[in-house]
């Protein structure tokens, strides 16, 4: 008797659909709690800091990955290790700023807004905002502050969903005294 | 016909995805624990803030049920209670967790009580009870996803999550389920 089914069970992963509508629960709830979207979005952001500041430890802990050398490294990590590994997407890197300090993650297959339709009226509700959060959270433990936010979203109908990202300062290591 | 207004892209205008897609067991794990910090702060008593998990089990059992059928079982809605309950322990259960769930029990001195037993289950993988809070079971998320399953499937009932050989679920039907299956089995 193989209680296994076919499919090769990998102990660390979790069903997507279970994991949007999770996220799509917890939007409602928040929508029905606050009944302002930049109320929601200003919590969902809150939530994905909490979450980018653990994330990052799991991250630090499976990647062998060392410090970056610029920004454009990091982007590269951001997309094709971090959203790889925790999401299963790739986000392409583009749009990059001259002063290479800013740029995009475009966004094809949104896995937190799958089968989700934004009621009317929710014009400012950015959906997936718990991302900015999480991305905001991780990068600061490793010293960046960065701004993120959402420029568009094809929730909102457009043609992709393009997080931006900008690198704001460098910040300075807490070092607990008597330690080098 | 070139409309100003972006259009908005509507889900079912989208062929239905296999369902393959999985997630890091890290996302999700965090994803929850964010959402059970979130109920406890609005809530007074463990019970309260089971309800609330479970409510929100509720939305996403209720979004998935379709789901299923269409996906799983061609199309075709689950009748008689046993078979609705078998296929909760082993298709949802597999689509949802990667396994069957570990058993299914009837109760022994009520016909309406069913039990389903997980020695570990996903959501209380990294959880870790505080001893003054020691009946909660954040599992209650998942007895709010069966309920809503096995109500849109038209089995009303009341599933709850208990600390119990593991995590257990119960299952208490509504009388008329109960009369109803021992008419359609009786034909």
């Amino acid at each position: 008797m193989s209680r296994q089914g076919t499919r090769g069970v990998d102990p660390r992963k979790v069903n997507g659909e279970l994991f949007t509508l999770t996220y799509g629960a917890l939007v409602a709830q928040l929508l029905r709690d606050y009944e302002d979207d930049d109320e929601v979005n200003k919590q969902l952001e809150k939530m994905g800091y909490n979450i980018g500041v653990r994330l990052i430890e799991d991250f630090l802990a499976r990647n062998n990955s060392s410090r970056c050398n610029d920004f454009r490294e990091t982007a590269d990590i951001i997309s094709k290790v971090g959203f790889k590994m925790y999401l299963g997407i790739t986000p392409v890197v583009s749009n990059w700023s001259p002063a290479g300090d800013e740029f995009s993650l475009l966004i094809e297959n949104n896995p937190l807004a799958d089968f989700v339709e934004l009621p009317p009226g929710h014009n400012n509700l950015n959906f997936s905002n718990l991302l900015c959060g999480v991305l905001k959270g991780a990068l600061e433990m490793v010293q960046m502050d960065v701004d993120v936010r959402f420029v568009q979203d094809q929730l909102k109908g457009d043609n992709i969903t393009e997080l931006r990202l900008k690198f704001l300062r460098r910040l300075e290591d807490a070092i607990p005294v008597g330690e080098d | 016909m070139a409309s100003i207004t972006k259009q908005k892209p509507s889900p079912l205008d989208k062929p239905l995805s296999k369902g393959k897609a999985e997630v890091n067991i890290a996302t999700f794990a965090l994803l929850f624990s964010e959402m059970v910090q979130y109920c406890q702060n609005r809530v007074y008593s463990v019970s309260e803030l089971q309800t609330k998990l479970s409510e929100m089990g509720q939305h996403v059992g209720s979004h998935l049920l379709d789901l299923l059928f269409v996906r799983e079982q061609g199309y075709k809605r689950e009748t008689k209670l046993l078979k609705m309950l078998l296929f909760i322990k082993t298709n949802f259960w597999k689509t949802l967790y990667g396994k069957e769930a570990d058993r299914l029990e009837h109760s022994n001195d009520d016909e309406r009580t069913y039990y389903i037993i997980e020695t570990e289950h996903l959501v209380n993988k990294f959880i870790s009870v505080p001893k003054d809070k020691a009946k909660l079971n954040c599992a209650a998320f998942t007895a709010g996803i069966i309920e809503a399953v096995l109500n849109g499937a038209n089995f009303p009932c009341k599933v709850t999550a208990h600390w119990h050989k593991g995590t257990t679920f119960m299952i208490e039907f509504d009388e008329s389920v109960i009369a109803r299956d021992k008419m359609v089995e009786g034909r």
